[in-house]
């Protein structure tokens, strides 16, 4: 085996190499997450000096600070304001939001809903690792039923968020879900997104070994064993029937790819600025 | 490749063959590309990087078919594939029935 061969990552462009190693934990899924995405900017031929990558805060959020692209690293909760400011002001550029669960949809639950309902034309790559990773490790609005969490020492008392079923009713028009182990088929889901004209969401479950993986005594190379043997990739499923639940099996693929719906920018043009006769 | 029979058309395919670069100081040693490895070709090293960690290491250079894998999984950006070239994967044979 030749290793003498001065080569570098193919990702390497994309990447502010000089930050990398990055801070996520050995066993994190973001990792992955972050350079499917990178994969399928590639994939996709959008071009990537009208490209922008916005985060939030959380360890997600910190995918703004490693990417070699115009990015953006905002506050808690509004990276997609922020993002639909970027679209409006030059609805040229390719906005795509790399954020966690918590950040998107618990404090940032009503940008997402009032997003999607706008049809915006941006694509939001959610990383849910089932927790606030970040803080410490506690209870968010997609924790398993029953999974422990530092705030929730005897089990979760309540349900999770069906983020495809959210995205879906407040109007998104491509929703799909995969795992970091789904790595190729999320590669594919998010080049679509991407290329989609319309608000477009991809949820991608990934492990938090740290918090969620410890407390609930899931080592991170089990937690992708659950990924690849309690997961069942069923596409266009309704979104009612997409619960995280582990006991049931979760349901990957791609749920909606609606064409039809009219994006903002489109709808804006053509109520408040009508062609000049 | 192992098949419960040989396809017909076996000796027209071209399996394509990689080579594994792995950046050793970049692993924090998850140990995805070892697991998953559609065909087994990496294994554990016993030495350390300047982290600590155990960076994976080819045990079977040969049976690598470049299928990106290890690339797409690893969350450090630390191991990626490259085609081997067409007069190199002449001389090693494409034997699919080995």
């Amino acid at each position: 085996m030749k290793t003498s061969q001065a080569q570098s990552h193919p990702l390497d462009p994309l990447l502010r190499t000089d930050r990398i190693p990055h801070i996520w934990c050995p066993g994190c899924g973001i990792g992955t997450a972050f350079a499917t995405c990178l994969n399928a900017m590639k994939d996709s031929g959008i071009d990537l000096v009208q490209t922008a990558m916005v985060s939030g805060i959380g360890c997600s959020g910190r995918g703004a600070g490693y990417v070699k692209l115009d990015s953006y690293h905002t506050t808690h909760g509004r990276a997609i304001p922020f993002a639909t400011g970027l679209k409006l002001a030059n609805p040229k550029l390719n906005v795509v939001v790399f954020s966690g669960d918590g950040d998107l949809l618990a404090i940032g639950g009503n940008h997402f809903i009032h997003a999607a309902r706008r049809n915006m034309d941006i694509t939001v790559v959610c990383v849910n690792n089932f927790n606030y990773g970040m803080t410490g490790g506690q209870v968010a609005a997609t924790t398993p039923h029953l999974a422990k969490t530092t705030t929730t020492p005897v089990g979760n008392p309540e349900n999770p968020f069906n983020a495809p079923l959210l995205a879906y009713a407040s109007g998104a028009t491509y929703v799909a879900r995969w795992t970091i182990l789904h790595a190729r088929d999320l590669t594919e889901s998010i080049t679509e997104a991407l290329l989609h004209p319309g608000f477009s969401f991809v949820e991608v479950l990934s492990p938090c070994p740290v918090n969620y993986g410890r407390r609930n005594r899931i080592k991170p190379m089990d937690m992708l064993k659950i990924f690849r043997e309690k997961t069942i990739i069923r596409n266009d499923a309704r979104p009612t029937e997409l619960d995280l639940d582990f006991d049931k099996g979760i349901v990957l693929g791609k749920f909606v790819h609606d064409t039809d719906r009219p994006s903002c920018v489109e709808l804006y043009d053509k109520t408040c600025r009508p062609q000049e006769r | 490749m192992n098949f419960w029979r040989v396809p017909l058309d076996a000796h027209e395919v071209d399996v394509p063959r990689g080579e594994v670069h792995i950046l050793e100081e970049r692993c924090k040693g998850c140990g995805y590309c070892i697991e998953f490895c559609p065909k087994h070709v990496l294994g554990v090293s016993k030495k350390f990087n300047a982290k600590g960690y155990h960076p994976p290491q080819v045990v079977k250079p040969e049976e690598c078919v470049n299928c990106h894998y290890c690339e797409v999984i690893c969350p450090e950006f630390a191991i990626f594939s490259v085609p081997v070239e067409e007069e190199e994967q002449d001389a090693r044979g494409g034997d699919l029935s080995a």
